[in-house]
C-alpha cells in the first residue's frame, strides 16, 4: 500500500484527521472562550470541502472493501457542502449559554459520522457498508440527545438509538442470508450468484426493511417525527438532509450493484413502498402544527418521491437521485435555517405562529418562499427541475401509474406547503413575530442555500457533469 | 399564433393600468404571470411549455391570496390546487409523448414540430390523450373541472381577473390545440365525441349559470366558462374553419373579458358594490363607463359588427358543415347559448345601466378618469376593428393553421 492509493480514501482520511484535529483543539481551548472554536472549525471544514472538490483518483482498495468511482466522490462532496452549511447553521445555537461547553463534542460527533457516511458510500462489500453504517448511526443518537436537560432531546436520543437498534439487527440478519446463500459478501460476487432462492428474496427484503428504517420511509418512518420534533434543530437538519441522502446514495448503488438481477424482484417493492410513503407523509404532513414535524412529514414524503429515481434501475434515475438530493439539501435546509432562525430569536417553532411574518421579516419570509416552492417543485426554482427529472426516470421505464401517483402526491404537498406560505404572507396576526435581525453567520448560511435553490435548476451542466459520472443496473 | 400573443401584450399592458394604487409586490407577481403567459406561448418545446405553465399559475395564488376580496384565500386555494392538478396530468401526459416519440432510430425529443412529424403508437395515443386533454381542459374551464374559475375571478383583484379570464384561460385552448390535437391527433378524433359532451355541457350550463348570478364578477367568470367551452368545442370539431373560429374567439374572449373585467373594476371601486340589484342608472352617472358596457354586452352576444360575431359565426358554421347527426345536434345545442347570453346581458344592461338610481349617493359618483378612459377605449377598438375587419387576422389564423390541420388530415383523413 503506496502513498498513492492511500489518497484514493482522501475524503475519509480528511474526515478523520478533522475530528481528531478538533477533539484535540476542544482539549487545548481555553475555557471560557469556546466560542473561538467555531470559525476555526468551519474555516478549516470549509477548506475540507474545497479539496474534496479537487479532481481525485478513483480505485478500488483491501481487495474490493473499498472502492470509489466519480460518482461516489461526488456524493460525498454534496454531503460535505450540506455539513458545512449545517455548521454554519448551528452558530448561533452553539454559543448560547447551555451548550456552549461542549462545543467540540458537537463538531467531533458530526465529523465522525459525515466518515461512517463517506466509507458506507465506498463500500464494496457488506460488512464494510455495515461498518459504516453503523459508525454513521451512533453518534447521532448522541447528538439527538444533545441538550440532555431537556426531556424531549433525551427522549428522542433513546428512540433513535433503539430504533436504529433493531433495523441494525433486521439488516444484519439479511446481510447474513445473504451470506449463508452466496459465500461471499462482496458485493461484485453477490452480483452473479444470485439466482432467486427463496433464502436470498427473503434477506433482499430484511435489507430493504433495515434500510427503511434509515431513510424512514413507510411503515418504518414511526421514529422519524418524534425524533426530529425532540432532536435540537440542526441535528434535525441533519438528519434529515444528510443522513437521509447518504443513506439512500448507498441504497441504490447495493441494488443496483449486488441486487443487480433482483431487479423485478426491488422493483415491485419500490412501487409499493414508494406509493405509500409518499402518500402517508403527505397526509400526515397537513396535519402538523410544529414546524420540525411538518417538515419531517414532508421529508417523508420527499423520500417516497426519491424512489421513483432508483425503481427504474436506469442511469437517468441515477442521476436523478444525486441531483435531487443535492437540490433536496439546499432546499430543505434554506427551511429549516429560516426555522432555525426563527426558533433561535423567539422561541417559536409552531407554524401558527408565523403569521404576518411577512410583514415584519419581509427577507426571511420570501426565503421560506423559494424554499417551500422548491421543495414542492414549482418553476423556477431548482426543485422543479429535481421532481422532474424524478419523474422522467421513472416515466422512461414505463412506470406511469406510479408517475400518476406521485404527481397528485405533488400536488397534497403543495396544499400544505401553500398553508406555510399562506400564513406567512396572507394572515395578519395580532402578535406577529417582531422584526429581528439575523446574525452574520445565519445570513451567510441562508446565502448559500438561496444561492444553490435558485442557480441549481438552471446551470444545465449540473446535471449533465452528474450523468457522465452515473451508470445504471 | 402570432395574432394570440399580440393579444396577450395587449391585455397585459392595460392591466397594468392600476399603478397608482398597489404596491410594488403586486407587480412583481403580475409581471411572473405575464411572463409565465408569454413564454407559454411563444414556446415550441413541451418541456419549457409546462415550465410556464406552472410559472403562470403560482403567482396567482398569491394574487388572489393577498390583493383579493371575499373568501379570497379559499378561492385562491381552490384555484392553485385545482389548476397545479390539471398540470399533474399534463405532465404524465407529456412525459408520455416524449417517451414514445422516440423509438429505436431516433432519440426522444420534446420538440413540438419534430415529434409532429413522427407517428406515436395508437394505443399511447389513447392512453396519454385524455391526460394532456384534460390537464389544459383544466385550465381551458372544461365542465365539471370547472368550479375554480367563478370563484378565482371573483376574489381576484381587477387586473388579476383581467389577466386571468382574458389570457390565462386561453393558454388552456392553445394548449389543448397546440400539444393535445397536435400531437395526438388519431387519439384526438376517437375521443373527440366524449370531450364535445362535455364542452357542449360547459357552453351551456356557463350561460345559464351565468343567467343565476347576482354579482358582476360571478356572472362574468361563468360567461367565461361558456365562451372557453366554445373554444374548446370548435376546436374538437376538427375542421378548418371552426378552428378559425376558435382561435377569432380565443381573441375576442379575451378582449372582451379583458374589458368586462375593467368596467366592473372601476364601477366597484366608485360604487362599492358588484350586486346589479344595488346599482341602477349607471349610464346616467357615468356615461362613457356604461356606453363601454353596452359594447362589450353586446360583442360578447355576438352582435355582428363586433368581435364576437365574427368568432361565434365561423364556429357554428364550421361545425355544422359536419355531416352526422350527433355533430349538428350538438351544434344546435351549442347555439342555444347564444340566446341565454342574450337573456343575461340584457338582463343586466336594463337593470343595472338603464334602470333608476336606486343608492342616492351614486348620483354623485364621476366618470372614468383619463388612464381609464385609455385601458377601456383600446380594448373598445381592438372589439370594434375585429368585427369590422376580421380578415387581417382570419388570413393571419388560416396560415399559421395550415400545418396543423394538414397534420390532423394526413392522419386521419378527414
Amino acid at each position: 500500500m503506496n502513498l498513492e492509493s492511500f489518497l484514493i480514501m482522501r475524503h475519509e482520511i480528511m474526515l478523520t484527521a478533522l475530528a481528531i484535529l478538533f477533539l484535540f483543539a476542544d482539549l487545548v481551548w481555553k475555557e471560557n472562550n469556546k466560542k473561538g472554536l467555531i470559525p476555526f472549525v468551519i474555516i478549516l471544514f470549509a477548506v475540507n470541502v474545497i479539496i474534496g472538490l479537487m479532481p481525485a483518483s478513483t480505485g478500488v482498495l483491501f481487495g474490493g472493501m473499498y472502492q470509489t468511482s466519480g460518482i461516489q466522490i461526488l456524493m460525498k462532496n454534496v454531503l460535505n457542502i450540506g455539513v458545512l452549511i449545517v455548521f454554519i447553521q448551528s452558530y448561533r445555537w452553539l454559543i448560547s449559554d447551555e451548550v456552549v461547553h461542549k462545543i467540540g463534542e458537537y463538531f467531533f460527533l458530526l465529523i465522525v459520522t459525515l466518515t461512517g457516511m463517506n466509507f458506507m458510500i465506498s463500500s464494496g462489500d457488506f460488512l464494510m457498508f455495515y461498518l459504516g453504517l453503523e459508525i454513521a448511526t451512533i453518534p447521532i443518537a448522541a447528538l439527538a440527545a444533545y441538550d440532555r436537560l431537556k426531556q424531549k432531546s433525551a427522549e428522542a436520543g433513546i428512540k433513535l438509538i433503539l430504533s436504529s437498534a433493531l433495523s441494525s439487527g433486521i439488516l444484519l440478519y439479511g446481510i447474513s442470508m445473504i451470506y449463508g446463500t452466496t459465500g461471499t459478501t462482496y458485493f461484485s460476487d453477490v452480483t452473479s450468484l444470485i439466482h432467486y432462492e427463496p433464502l436470498q428474496i427473503l434477506g433482499l427484503i430484511f435489507f430493504f426493511t433495515g434500510m427503511g428504517f434509515k431513510i424512514s420511509l413507510v411503515p418504518f418512518h414511526l421514529w422519524t417525527a418524534d425524533v426530529y420534533e425532540g432532536a435540537p434543530i440542526n441535528i434535525t437538519s441533519y438528519l434529515s438532509v444528510i443522513s437521509k441522502g447518504a443513506a439512500s446514495f448507498i441504497f441504490m448503488i447495493i441494488l443496483f450493484t449486488a441486487f443487480r438481477y433482483f431487479i423485478d424482484v426491488w422493483q415491485n417493492l419500490i412501487f409499493l413502498i414508494s406509493a405509500v410513503t409518499m402518500t402517508i407523509g403527505n397526509l400526515f404532513a397537513i396535519r402538523q402544527n410544529n414546524i420540525k414535524r411538518f417538515l419531517a412529514f414532508s421529508s417523508i414524503a420527499q423520500a417516497g418521491f426519491l424512489m421513483l429515481g432508483i425503481i427504474g434501475g436506469s442511469q437517468l434515475g441515477m442521476t436523478s437521485v444525486v441531483y435531487f438530493a443535492l437540490i433536496y439539501i439546499f432546499s430543505n435546509l434554506g427551511a429549516f435555517g429560516v426555522a432555525t432562525a426563527i426558533s433561535n430569536a423567539t422561541g417559536k417553532e409552531n407554524i401558527s405562529d408565523y403569521k404576518g411574518l411577512y410583514h415584519t421579516n419581509p427577507k426571511l419570509s420570501l426565503l421560506m418562499l423559494l424554499s417551500l416552492f422548491s421543495l414542492a417543485g414549482i418553476p423556477p426554482v431548482a426543485g422543479f427541475f429535481g421532481k422532474f427529472f424524478l419523474f422522467t426516470a421513472a416515466a422512461q421505464q414505463g412506470f406511469y401509474i406510479l408517475v400518476l401517483i406521485a404527481v397528485i402526491n405533488a400536488i397534497i404537498s403543495l396544499y400544505y406547503y401553500l398553508l406555510v406560505v399562506k400564513a406567512m404572507f396572507l394572515n395578519k396576526s395580532d402578535n406577529p413575530i417582531p422584526y429581528f435581525k439575523s446574525d452574520f453567520p445565519t445570513r451567510l448560511a441562508l446565502l448559500i442555500c438561496l444561492t444553490g435553490i435558485i442557480i441549481i435548476g438552471f446551470a444545465s451542466y449540473v446535471f449533465e457533469y452528474i450523468k457522465n459520472l452515473s451508470f445504471g443496473v | 399564433m402570432i395574432g394570440l400573443t399580440a393579444t396577450v401584450v395587449f391585455a397585459g399592458k392595460f392591466a397594468s393600468w392600476e399603478v397608482e394604487f398597489l404596491s410594488k409586490e403586486f407587480f412583481i407577481t403580475l409581471i411572473l404571470l405575464s411572463s409565465g403567459v408569454f413564454g407559454f406561448f411563444i414556446s415550441l418545446d413541451l418541456f419549457t411549455m409546462f415550465l410556464f405553465y406552472e410559472l403562470a399559475v403560482i403567482p396567482m395564488y398569491l394574487l388572489i391570496g393577498i390583493w383579493g376580496s371575499g373568501p379570497r384565500e379559499y378561492s385562491a386555494m381552490k384555484l392553485t390546487l385545482m389548476l397545479m392538478g390539471g398540470s399533474a396530468f399534463l405532465l404524465l401526459g407529456l412525459l408520455g409523448i416524449y417517451f414514445y416519440s422516440g423509438n429505436d432510430t431516433v432519440s426522444p425529443t420534446f420538440n413540438i414540430l419534430e415529434i409532429a412529424e413522427r407517428t406515436i403508437p395508437a394505443e399511447a395515443q389513447r392512453f396519454f390523450f385524455p391526460f394532456a386533454f384534460v390537464g389544459f381542459g383544466v385550465l381551458g374551464a372544461l365542465y365539471p373541472l370547472h368550479t375554480w374559475s367563478p370563484d378565482g375571478h371573483a376574489s381576484a383583484p381587477t387586473a388579476v381577473s383581467m389577466l386571468h379570464a382574458g389570457v390565462l384561460m386561453k393558454l388552456g385552448g392553445y394548449g389543448c390545440f397546440r400539444v393535445a390535437m397536435f400531437l395526438l391527433p388519431e387519439a384526438a378524433n376517437e375521443m373527440a365525441w366524449f370531450f364535445l359532451i362535455l364542452t357542449t355541457i360547459s357552453i351551456v350550463y356557463g350561460a345559464f349559470g351565468a343567467v343565476h348570478q347576482k354579482d358582476l364578477k360571478y356572472i362574468n367568470a361563468y360567461s367565461s366558462v361558456s365562451h372557453c367551452g366554445l373554444v374548446l368545442f370548435a376546436l374538437l370539431m376538427m375542421n378548418p374553419t371552426a378552428m378559425d373560429g376558435a382561435i377569432l374567439q380565443m381573441i375576442s374572449h379575451g378582449l372582451m373579458c379583458a374589458l368586462f373585467f375593467a368596467l366592473i373594476g372601476m364601477i366597484y371601486g366608485r360604487t362599492h358594490t358588484r350586486m346589479i340589484n344595488e346599482m341602477g342608472g349607471i349610464m346616467r352617472v357615468m356615461p362613457f363607463l356604461g356606453v363601454i358596457y353596452v359594447i362589450g354586452g353586446l360583442a360578447s352576444l355576438g352582435l355582428p359588427g363586433l368581435s364576437g360575431f365574427v368568432a361565434e359565426m365561423s364556429i357554428f358554421v364550421g361545425s355544422f358543415q359536419i355531416n352526422d347527426v350527433f355533430h349538428r345536434v350538438i351544434t344546435v345545442l351549442a347555439c342555444t347559448s347564444i340566446v341565454v347570453t342574450a337573456v343575461y346581458i340584457l338582463r343586466l344592461v336594463g337593470i343595472m345601466l338603464l334602470g333608476p338610481i336606486i343608492h342616492k349617493e351614486h348620483e354623485k359618483l364621476g366618470d372614468a378618469h383619463w388612464f381609464e378612459r385609455i385601458s377601456a377605449g383600446a380594448l373598445t377598438a381592438a372589439i370594434i376593428g375585429m368585427g369590422m375587419a376580421p380578415f387581417w387576422l382570419s388570413d393571419m389564423i388560416g396560415e399559421s393553421l395550415i400545418p396543423i390541420v394538414k397534420q390532423l388530415t394526413t392522419n386521419i383523413g378527414l
